[in-house]
C-alpha cells in the first residue's frame, strides 16, 4: 500500500511541482541540485501519503462481529401499490389486511396505538367499525358502589391487546414477547419488504448447517435465523369478504400494507400535500428566477468601455 | 397599454379594491388549485382509495 501510494504518478507530479516552486527561489541561493526546501517538501509529501496508507490499512476494513447470517437475509424489494411518490395505499388491500390482523395476528400481537375510529373511512364504514368494537368488552367508569363494570366497545376505544401485560405475554409464549405491531413497519429495517419476506420466508425445514435453538423456528430474514414466532400464514386461513383468494402471499401482502397504514396513517394525505407543495414552490422558484434575470438585465448587459486619454 | 390601464383603473387604483382583489384572489386560487390537484390525484390513484371501494360496503341509509 505504501509503495503503491508513494510511487503513484500523481504524487510524483505533486512532489515535483512543489519542488519546482520552492527550487526557483531557493536553488539560486544554495546553488545545489536539490535544495533543502525541496527535500522537505518531498519528505512531507511521502510522510503524508504514508500516514494515509497506514490509517487505511488499520481502519479501512473494520472487523465485523456478526456474520451475514446473523445479520439476517436482506429482503427483495417488492412493487408495493403505495411505493411511488404519488401513490396512495390500496384501501381494498388494507381492508383485507385488517381481516388478517384480526383473525391471525391479534391472537398474540397487540395494536395499541390504533383506535377503532381511525378505521372509519379508511377500511370500513362507521357502522361496520361500531359492530367490530362492540364485540369486545372494556372497563366502564366506576358506578355508585365504586365497582367497575364491563361495557361494549365504542368507536373511541383502542383495539384491545391480547394479553393484559408483558409478563402475561411472555408466559404464554415461552418467554418471547410478541412485539406491538402499531409501528412495526417503521421500526424494522426494510419496512414492508422485510415484514412480507419474514411472513412468507419460513422454509419447510432449516437448511443443512443452520443451528436453531429449541423452541425457535428458522427464518433466514430474521437476524440470527431463530425466531420464536412459527409460520402462521397458510393458504386459505382466512376468508376475504371481497372474494379474493386467501393465499399465504396474498395475506402477507395485505397484512403488511395494513400495518404500514397503522404506522403511517397520514400517508395518503402527506403525499397529496407534498404534491401541492412541490407545484407551488416549483412555480414560485421559476418565478423568482425570472424576476432576478429581469431585474439584473441592465447590469448584466452593460458594457464598460475604456477610453484612453488623448495625450 | 389599454389593457394595463384598464387593470390599473379597475383593481389597483383604489386601495380597498386592491386589497379585496388580493384576498378574493387568494381564496379563488386556493379553491381552484386544490380541486384541480384533487382531481388529478383521484385519477392517478383510481380504484385504490376508500371512496372508490366504499360503495361495496355501504348498506342502506348512510
Amino acid at each position: 500500500m505504501v509503495n503503491r501510494l508513494s510511487s503513484s504518478p500523481l504524487l510524483k507530479r505533486v512532489a515535483s511541482t512543489i519542488a519546482r516552486g520552492f527550487s526557483n527561489s531557493a536553488a539560486k541561493e544554495s546553488g545545489s541540485e536539490i535544495s533543502r526546501n525541496t527535500r522537505a517538501a518531498i519528505v512531507a509529501t511521502v510522510a503524508t501519503g504514508g500516514l494515509a496508507a497506514w490509517y487505511a490499512h488499520l481502519y479501512g476494513n473494520p472487523i465485523k462481529a456478526v456474520t451475514v447470517a446473523e445479520h439476517g437475509l436482506h429482503p427483495a424489494s417488492y412493487p408495493w401499490p403505495h411505493n411511488g411518490w404519488l401513490d396512495t395505499f390500496d384501501h381494498a388491500s388494507l381492508r383485507r389486511g385488517f381481516t388478517v390482523y384480526k383473525e391471525v395476528c391479534a391472537a398474540c400481537h397487540s395494536l395499541n396505538l390504533v383506535a377503532w375510529r381511525t378505521l372509519v373511512g379508511v377500511t370500513h364504514t362507521a357502522d361496520e367499525v361500531r359492530a367490530l368494537a362492540e364485540e369486545y368488552e372494556y372497563d366502564s367508569e366506576p358506578n355508585d358502589e365504586g365497582e367497575i363494570e364491563k361495557r361494549p366497545g365504542k368507536l373511541s376505544d383502542y383495539i384491545p391487546p391480547p394479553y393484559p401485560n408483558e409478563q402475561a405475554a411472555r408466559a404464554a409464549n415461552q418467554g418471547a414477547l410478541p412485539p406491538d405491531l402499531s409501528l412495526i413497519i417503521k421500526a424494522r429495517h426494510g419496512g414492508c419488504d422485510y415484514v412480507f419476506s419474514l411472513l412468507t420466508g419460513y422454509p419447510d425445514e432449516p437448511p443443512a448447517g443452520a443451528v436453531v435453538a429449541s423452541g425457535l423456528n428458522y427464518n433466514p430474514y430474521f437476524p440470527g435465523g431463530g425466531i420464536a414466532m412459527a409460520r402462521v400464514l397458510f393458504d386459505g386461513l382466512v376468508e376475504y369478504d371481497d372474494g379474493t383468494p386467501a393465499t399465504a402471499s396474498q395475506m402477507a401482502k395485505d397484512v403488511t400494507s395494513f400495518l404500514n397504514w397503522a404506522a403511517e396513517p397520514e400517508h395518503d394525505d402527506r403525499k397529496k400535500t407534498g404534491l401541492k407543495v412541490l407545484i407551488i414552490t416549483g412555480t414560485l422558484w421559476a418565478l423568482s428566477l425570472w424576476v432576478k434575470r429581469f431585474k439584473w438585465t441592465p447590469i448584466k448587459t452593460r458594457k464598460i468601455l475604456y477610453k484612453p486619454p488623448k495625450v | 397599454m389599454a389593457v394595463s390601464t384598464l387593470i390599473y383603473n379597475t383593481f389597483i387604483r383604489r386601495n380597498s379594491i386592491f386589497v379585496g382583489t388580493i384576498l378574493f384572489g387568494a381564496f379563488a386560487f386556493e379553491i381552484g388549485f386544490d380541486s384541480a390537484v384533487d382531481k388529478y390525484w383521484d385519477k392517478l390513484n383510481a380504484g385504490k382509495q376508500w371512496k372508490d371501494i366504499k360503495h361495496n360496503y355501504i348498506t342502506s341509509d348512510e
